[in-house]
């Protein structure tokens, strides 16, 4: 059976800089992989890579998703086949109502994998089920996508999105930032329903607070563009006694 | 010889069109005596050319060359053909006044008699002699442009609305414009008078007919607006690829009157829409709302004048463009605050979005500021689409140019905020998803 994503030797170029230096990493499903690393590690990088932002340069390696080539896919087929990425800075969208957003994108989806599109009472009823477990009122739908939303609003935004689309692989990029004691919580469970024998989650923090919520099977460390160590979730509870220090060198 | 005194000479052609079409236009006697007049001044200024301050970025003699001739009155077939373009109109259950090639055409129009409002046609008026006054009709107060004085002399028909004191039409008046004719001209005038505390929606469009092609529409509308009156004024301008249109709007507002414009122009190869509104009365308040949705070759031209010429009034400008291929855009937005229009508040606001590296827009906003306890603003912005708010939606899994259109319609959406009616503001976001459907 192949691997849901499997990134192999992976090279990532910035505008001439060389920012991935060849990273490694598998994700089966039902799997919870964690990724911490210092900041400018490359967290955020391989996480864009993998949902298809432009702008960055692969100049070695590959990545796998079901078996077939990503790279070679557009950003939206790749939303289509079940890639999911909440952000780490989810934009404002002004002018472009919450709502009508997530029914385009829903629909445009199914659309793409031959599926029909929801009926509009079908869809209003899936999206109100989801706020209400994620305590977003239905005032924040209609305004325009993360307009005049706090930080925590975005990424629960984020998570609403996550759980109205069922993706098949979900990255967070560090969901935890910004977020209360309380938000984290919500959106934790949000993202714990999700959990699923048939969907695999990589979530990238800088903080084993998320991680008691979210439990992973594995942790990993990136620095400097790669993965220096792979571990359970021990890893984590580890870092947080020692830092990244150790690892800076090895990196090197 | 002093070359200076040398006036730019009309090229013969032009002067042909008018000389062709005199027997043909409605009016004698004083009538006549104002087109020659209004002709005469035409043909000394000739087509406006970029030295032509007003025109910069429109030069007519490039971009249109030469007035085509006029338009033969509309015979059966043409009213058939006209008939079949009115069959795809969004705006439904309007009052409908249709005017084909130039011509009234009752057949096509709404005759039947409604409580508060009547309408003649201009031609009718025109030719009547009992009414002394009826060369004023070709007359306007406006500054002198030579597309003004065009329209004066050659105007064939139009309709002149007198809408009653205190009346609330129960319907939008809708004026149409077909051209059924290829590579000929129309040249309509329509005169608007809202008596005081009436309120009224007026809405204008122009289409061609399947086929007509390169041909050109002249209008000009006079409207007045009386005190306390509630005017909604809409143009949809959805004219053939390859076709004219040269618009002028000449508006002015009385006290506590409310006038909210809004135009839309996504046809029409060669487009200039010109507005001079005057606030003649105190504590009244205008939207003027506009958007362009350019492509292939199109240029577009909105040139808005405001002339606060009284105390306590309030305009709020919106305009927004679309420019994709090679097209053009322009806006010049020009406010006139008189010496004792003190409290004005006039806003401007323009802002182009470039889809392509060959399209261009010009903003040439601009205040004329005498009084001294007013607040006026102006703000232009020129760009392309936002990278980050793409990659976001295709992340979501729209494909490129569905994205695009959400954020096209969120970027138009803001101008048509200012079309209060519901059913008239889904007309134009109507339009505008249909321009971007066809963009493939
Ligand atoms: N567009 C860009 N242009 C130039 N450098 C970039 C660009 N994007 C990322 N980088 C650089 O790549 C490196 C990795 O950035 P990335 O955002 O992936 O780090 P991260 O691990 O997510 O950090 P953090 O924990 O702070 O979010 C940084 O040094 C960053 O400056
Ligand atoms: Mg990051």
């Amino acid at each position: 059976m192949s691997a849901l994503l499997e990134v192999r030797n992976l090279q990532v170029r910035v505008e001439e800089r060389e920012i991935l230096h060849g990273l490694s990493l598998t994700v089966n499903k039902g799997e919870v992989h964690a990724i911490m690393g210092p900041n400018g590690s490359g967290k955020s990088t391989l996480s864009h890579v993998i949902a298809g932002k432009p702008g960055y340069e692969v100049t070695g390696g590959e990545i796998l998703f079901k078996g077939e080539d990503l790279l070679e896919m557009d950003p939206d087929e790749r939303a289509a086949k079940g890639v999911f990425l909440a952000f780490q800075y989810p934009v404002e969208i002004p002018g472009v109502a919450t709502m009508t957003f997530l029914r385009t994108a829903l629909n445009a989806q199914r659309k793409a994998r031959g599926e029909s599109e929801y009926s509009t009472p079908d869809f209003l009823k899936k999206v109100r089920e989801v706020a209400a477990s994620l305590n977003i009122p239905q005032e924040m739908l209609r305004r325009g996508v993360n307009v005049g939303f706090s930080g925590g609003e975005k990424k629960r935004n984020e998570v609403l999105q996550m759980a109205l689309f069922e993706p098949s692989l979900c990255i967070l990029d560090e969901m935890d930032s910004g977020l209360d004691i309380d938000a984290l919580r919500i959106a934790a469970d949000g993202v714990n329903a999700l959990r699923s024998s048939e969907r695999a989650m990589v979530v990238i923090t800088h903080y084993q607070r998320l991680l008691n919520y979210i439990v992973p099977d594995f942790v990993h460390v990136m620095s400097k563009g790669r993965v220096v160590k792979s571990g359970g979730k021990e890893l984590a509870l580890e870092l947080e006694e020692s830092g990244y220090a150790q690892f800076e060198d090895q990196a090197a | 010889m002093n070359l200076a005194l040398v006036k730019p000479t009309m090229d013969g052609a032009a002067s042909d069109v008018f000389a062709v079409a005199r027997d043909r236009l409605p009016g004698k006697g004083p009538v006549a005596e104002v087109r020659q007049a209004a002709f005469d001044d035409f043909a000394q200024k000739g087509l406006p050319h970029r030295r032509v301050e007003e025109w910069k970025y429109t030069d007519l003699r490039v971009l249109l060359r030469e007035v085509a001739p006029l338009a033969p009155p509309p015979d059966q077939a043409a009213l058939d053909h006209a008939k079949k373009a009115l069959a795809s109109l969004d705006v439904n259950g309007a009052h409908r006044l249709v005017l084909v090639d130039g011509a009234f055409a009752p057949q096509l129009s709404d005759t039947a008699s409604e409580a508060g409002v009547t309408v003649q046609t201009l031609r009718a008026m025109l030719e009547n002699a009992d009414i002394a006054a009826r060369a004023d009709l070709l007359r306007t107060s406006v500054a002198s442009d030579a597309m003004i004085s065009l329209n004066a002399a050659m105007a064939t028909d139009g309709v002149v609305i007198d809408v009653a004191e205190n009346a609330a039409l129960g319907k939008p008046i809708h004026i149409v414009h077909v051209s059924t004719q290829s590579k000929a001209a129309a040249f309509t005038r329509s005169l608007v008078k809202v008596a005081n505390g009436a309120h009224v929606t007026l809405i204008e469009s122009f289409v061609a007919a399947d086929g007509a092609a390169g041909y050109q529409a002249h209008d000009s509308v006079v409207l007045w607006a009386g005190d306390g009156a509630d005017v909604q004024h809409i143009r949809l301008v959805e004219d053939a690829r390859d076709a004219a249109n040269i618009a002028t709007a000449i508006v002015t507002l009385g006290e506590r009157t409310q006038y909210r414009a809004f135009n839309l122009t996504s046809g029409s190869a060669v487009c200039r829409y010109q507005a001079f509104l005057r606030f003649d009365g105190q504590n009244a308040h205008a939207d003027v709302n506009g958007v362009s949705l350019l492509n292939d070759r199109q240029h577009a031209d909105t040139t808005l004048v405001l002339d606060h010429a009284v105390p306590h009034c309030t305009s709020n400008e919106v305009f927004r463009a679309v420019v994709d291929d090679q097209a053009h855009s322009v806006f010049q937005g020009r406010i006139n605050v008189h010496p004792d229009a003190q409290k004005t508040d006039a806003r401007m606001m323009t802002r182009a979005l470039l889809l392509s590296d060959e399209a261009e827009a010009d903003n040439k906003p601009e205040l004329e500021i005498f009084a001294d306890d007013v607040q006026c603003g102006h703000g232009a912005t020129t760009g392309a689409l936002d990278d980050s708010l793409l990659f976001y939606l295709r992340a979501r899994g729209l494909p490129e140019k569905e994205a695009q259109a959400l954020l096209i319609q969120a970027f138009v959406g803001e101008a048509m905020e200012s079309i209060a009616d519901e059913t008239l503001r889904e007309v134009a976001i109507a339009t505008a998803e249909r321009w971007l459907a066809a963009r493939g």
